[in-house]
């Protein structure tokens, strides 16, 4: 593995750069077609409002998807990520406007754990909600 | 009504094995809007240590979810499928996914609890490459809603 960062230079507390990442109704028809994933509630507002939802949401895996790679991008390998878990807490709320709706990711070092990884802990925000909970990364650094 | 703890530790058969093709990890990366080239060109993955282009982390969850459909399915567990949510996800690398792997998924029901008329049931998939090798665990937890 090729990471980026190396186990030396972070410290508890270090920040990684904020992202954000925008989501339209287009971003989810192509995410639902590459995961397969084709759950009306994300594409159907009239579905989604039976069910009982304010809009279309965002797939919980696509947030996910964003949210790593703030892990991602800072170490540069992919294949550096040696665990990783959320908690879909709040949907982020996708409305059928120019505009759509975007998640805003942070992220800081909680933990230096053994053998060059490093314990990530990530918030992820949407519309001032905080639509992932418990969502920590393990990354092994050069 | 609440779900039968002695599901707990039930294993279904190996899924068929799921071919892992460049031109899907690409789709997906473009889906997610990640231009990380680890993903599309093999020589900037070859550049990092890997044989042929990754995929992004969370990709092995289609394949995951649908092997967990054999749990969410069966007809001697009785979960009402149009009242579950997706409450939790977890993941643990072995290795990153890579263009070529042949990967097959055996799913276990690690869990099952009743919380305020909810049923939350925890399936781990276990992601095995065509040599046997493990290559990523995969723990989904499900809610299903108390009916209302």
């Amino acid at each position: 593995m090729a990471a980026k960062i190396t186990y030396g230079d972070v410290e508890v507390g270090t920040e990684l750069p904020t992202q954000t990442f925008p989501v339209t109704r287009a971003t989810l028809v192509q995410y639902a077609g590459a995961s397969g994933d084709f759950n009306p509630i994300h594409w159907n507002e009239k579905f989604a409002v039976e069910v009982g939802l304010p809009d279309v949401i965002a797939h919980g895996m696509f947030t996910m998807a964003e949210a790593i790679r703030v892990v991602t991008d800072w170490v540069g390998d992919p294949g550096a990520v040696v665990e990783y878990g959320v908690r879909f807490t709040k949907p982020v709320i996708v409305p059928n406007d120019d505009k759509g709706a975007t998640v805003e990711v942070s992220a800081k070092v909680a933990a230096k754990l053994d053998d060059n990884t490093v314990r990530v802990d990530l918030t992820a925000t949407s519309a001032g909600q905080k639509v992932l909970g418990m969502s920590r990364a393990v990354v092994r650094l050069a | 009504m609440a779900l039968d703890q002695s599901f707990v530790g039930r294993s279904y058969p190996p899924t068929d094995p799921y071919e892992v093709g460049r031109e899907k990890i690409r789709e997906f990366a473009e889906a997610v809007g990640d231009a990380n080239p680890a993903y599309t060109d093999p020589e900037a993955a070859k550049a990092l240590g890997h044989a042929d282009v990754i995929a992004p982390p969370t990709f092995v969850f289609a394949i995951t979810f649908k092997a967990a459909g054999q749990v969410i399915e069966d007809p001697q567990l009785g979960l009402d499928y149009s009242r579950v949510v997706h409450g939790d996800q977890k993941f643990a690398y072995t290795r990153p996914v890579r263009a070529g792997d042949r990967l097959t998924v055996t799913s276990t029901i690690e869990a099952i609890k009743s919380m305020a008329g909810n049923d939350i049931l925890d399936i781990r998939g276990e992601v095995h490459d065509e040599t046997g090798e493990h290559v990523v665990t995969a723990i989904t937890k499900l809610v299903s809603r108390a009916g209302g």
